[in-house]
């Protein structure tokens, strides 16, 4: 069993891609309001992790509960389940021949069945709040990437969904533009938004995060607050991964 | 070179291959014979117009069947072959023996030659004497045989489209909690159909001119009709009439087709300057 102010709880995750372990046995929980930074190579698995939260990959072994309810166990409601779980790509994923209006409102007015012009009001007021007011008839391919990112946002808050998964958000970004993306994930922080963000940026992990895991060949090697584990890591695989890191500059 | 110059070019390089052609035709020993057989003008208008007391039908008339097998064969093709494309793109446990049988179907039916498969359908259902089934016209027989064929390559132009849209696509879709229908629907097949639409139209073209086949099992389409005129008055002008007439029929889709693909390459060029 769990408590309710576990948004998100995992036990024994794995997961394979024919002969490729990617999971080998993921525990890991996430309480409501609580922002967890997933930092590790790439191919460490955190992408991977996000997707099985989101249902998107099926899983091989372990359990996996959200708000209280197993959402892997045998016939449960997927798209029901995504209603609460949002998860913004790396790559955006808008849809392409759709003005940013009807991608954030397809699924409002399709899945949750708003009406549309409540679903357009609504939609209005988030692009608004993100400074994207007068990006709501341009098509994506029109729009830098920082800002068809913070629409695929967007998108995903207009479901209000209570758990936001966020795969390397910013790593297709030109470096100038990936400050707006993360100022934006820094106000839903601090508007309590539960979060599980995989993230490349070191810096603004350590900032936002409550918490803070580092994954390495399928595991979680260390969880702990990012004070903690940025300064003193504990773990050798940690501190060799934060060394590589400092190395290069990104911290 | 200058624009103009071209035009000009061209119109003269064109005229000089025609005019050579048409030498060559006027030229060949059987010339005299070979014209007043396929096109003798009074030939032509008879076939095109009929006279049901010589005992032939209008070829031009006969044409309109074609038309009336063609439209509904598309729309049933249309939706038919979305179903199988669908099918085959499943992959769940459960559908497992319907991506089967729709696999083994596509197999069999682009492998089958349709003249073929309407001869099956045209006289084997008859022969089953089932009821209503087996009462149909001839050109219900037809446009059945015409479905199954070309459902078969359809469904594999819908699939190469489907393929077209980036998996991306789909889990940013069913991650919005969109139903594997809704996502299709709205995500996924609006991308696929700037992908499908020529090669779709292309098919089209092919099924109109093959609703002659059926007249094989005797329904009085255009080259049934020819065909009649030419055993009744020993003269093939009647085919060069259907040959004319097909022509018209295909030779619009066939333009819109190229008009569409040109959009298409350019609005993709434009959008990968902007």
């Amino acid at each position: 069993m769990t408590e309710p102010s576990q948004a998100v709880r995992i036990e024994g995750l794995r997961k394979s891609f024919g002969a490729n372990q990617v999971l080998k046995g993921i525990d890991l929980s996430l309480a409501t309001h609580e922002v967890i930074c997933l930092i590790g190579a790439s191919g460490s698995g955190k992408s991977t992790l996000l997707r099985c939260i989101n249902l998107l990959e099926p899983i091989d072994a372990g359990r996996i509960w959200l708000l209280g309810q197993e959402i892997t166990a045998l016939g449960v409601d997927e798209n029901a389940v995504r209603r609460h779980v949002g998860i913004v790509f790396q790559s955006f994923n808008l849809f392409p021949h759709m003005s940013v209006l009807r991608n954030v409102t397809l699924a409002p007015v399709k899945v949750l069945g708003t009406p549309r012009s409540v679903a357009e009001q609504e939609a209005r007021e988030l692009l608004h709040r993100f400074g994207l007011a007068d990006k709501e008839s341009d098509f994506p391919d029109r729009l830098s990437g920082g800002q068809q990112q913070r629409v695929a946002i967007v998108r995903a808050l207009a479901m209000r969904p209570q758990i936001l998964l966020l795969d390397e958000v910013t790593s297709a970004l030109d470096p100038e533009l990936v400050a707006e993306v993360l100022d934006l994930i820094r106000e839903l922080a601090a508007g309590g938004m539960t979060m599980l963000i995989a993230t490349h940026e070191m810096g603004f992990a350590r900032d936002i995060a409550d918490r803070v895991c580092f994954l390495e060949d399928g595991l979680i090697v260390e969880d702990a607050p990012p004070g903690e584990l940025f300064t003193q890591p504990r773990d050798e695989r940690t501190q060799r991964f934060l060394r590589r890191i400092v190395e290069a500059g990104r911290l | 070179m200058s624009t103009r110059r071209a035009v000009v070019l061209s119109t003269v390089s064109t005229i000089v291959v025609l005019a050579a052609l048409t030498a060559l035709f006027l030229a060949a020993p059987g010339s005299k014979q070979v014209r007043h057989t396929f096109f003798s003008p009074h030939d032509m208008w008879q076939s095109l117009i009929g006279n049901p007391k010589q005992g032939y039908y209008s070829v031009g008339e006969a044409l309109w069947l074609n038309i009336r097998m063609f439209l509904a064969a598309e729309v049933l093709i249309l939706v038919f072959a979305l179903v199988i494309a669908v099918i085959r793109q499943s992959t769940g446990p459960v559908t497992f023996p319907l991506r089967v049988i729709s696999t083994v179907y596509v197999d069999v039916f682009r492998g089958i030659p349709l003249i073929l498969v309407i001869l099956a359908l045209g006289f084997g259902v008859p022969a089953l004497s089932l009821q209503f089934v087996s009462g149909q016209s001839a050109a219900v027989y037809g446009v059945a045989a015409l479905v199954l064929s070309y459902s078969a390559y359809v469904s594999e132009v819908y699939r190469a489209g489907l393929n077209s849209v980036h998996q991306s696509q789909v889990a940013a879709a069913r991650s919005l909690g969109l139903s594997r229908w809704t996502a299709l629907r709205y995500v996924i097949l609006p991308q696929a159909v700037r992908t499908i639409i020529p090669p779709l139209l292309n098919d089209f073209i092919s099924l109109q001119k093959d609703t002659a086949l059926v007249g094989i099992l005797g329904a009085i389409e255009a080259n049934k009709a020819a065909e009649i005129y030419s055993d009744t008055v020993f003269n093939y002008s009647s085919y060069t009439v259907a040959a004319i007439l097909f022509l018209i029929l295909t030779i619009p889709l066939a333009r819109f087709t190229d008009h569409l693909i040109a959009r298409d390459r350019r609005r993709r060029l434009a959008g990968a300057i902007s």
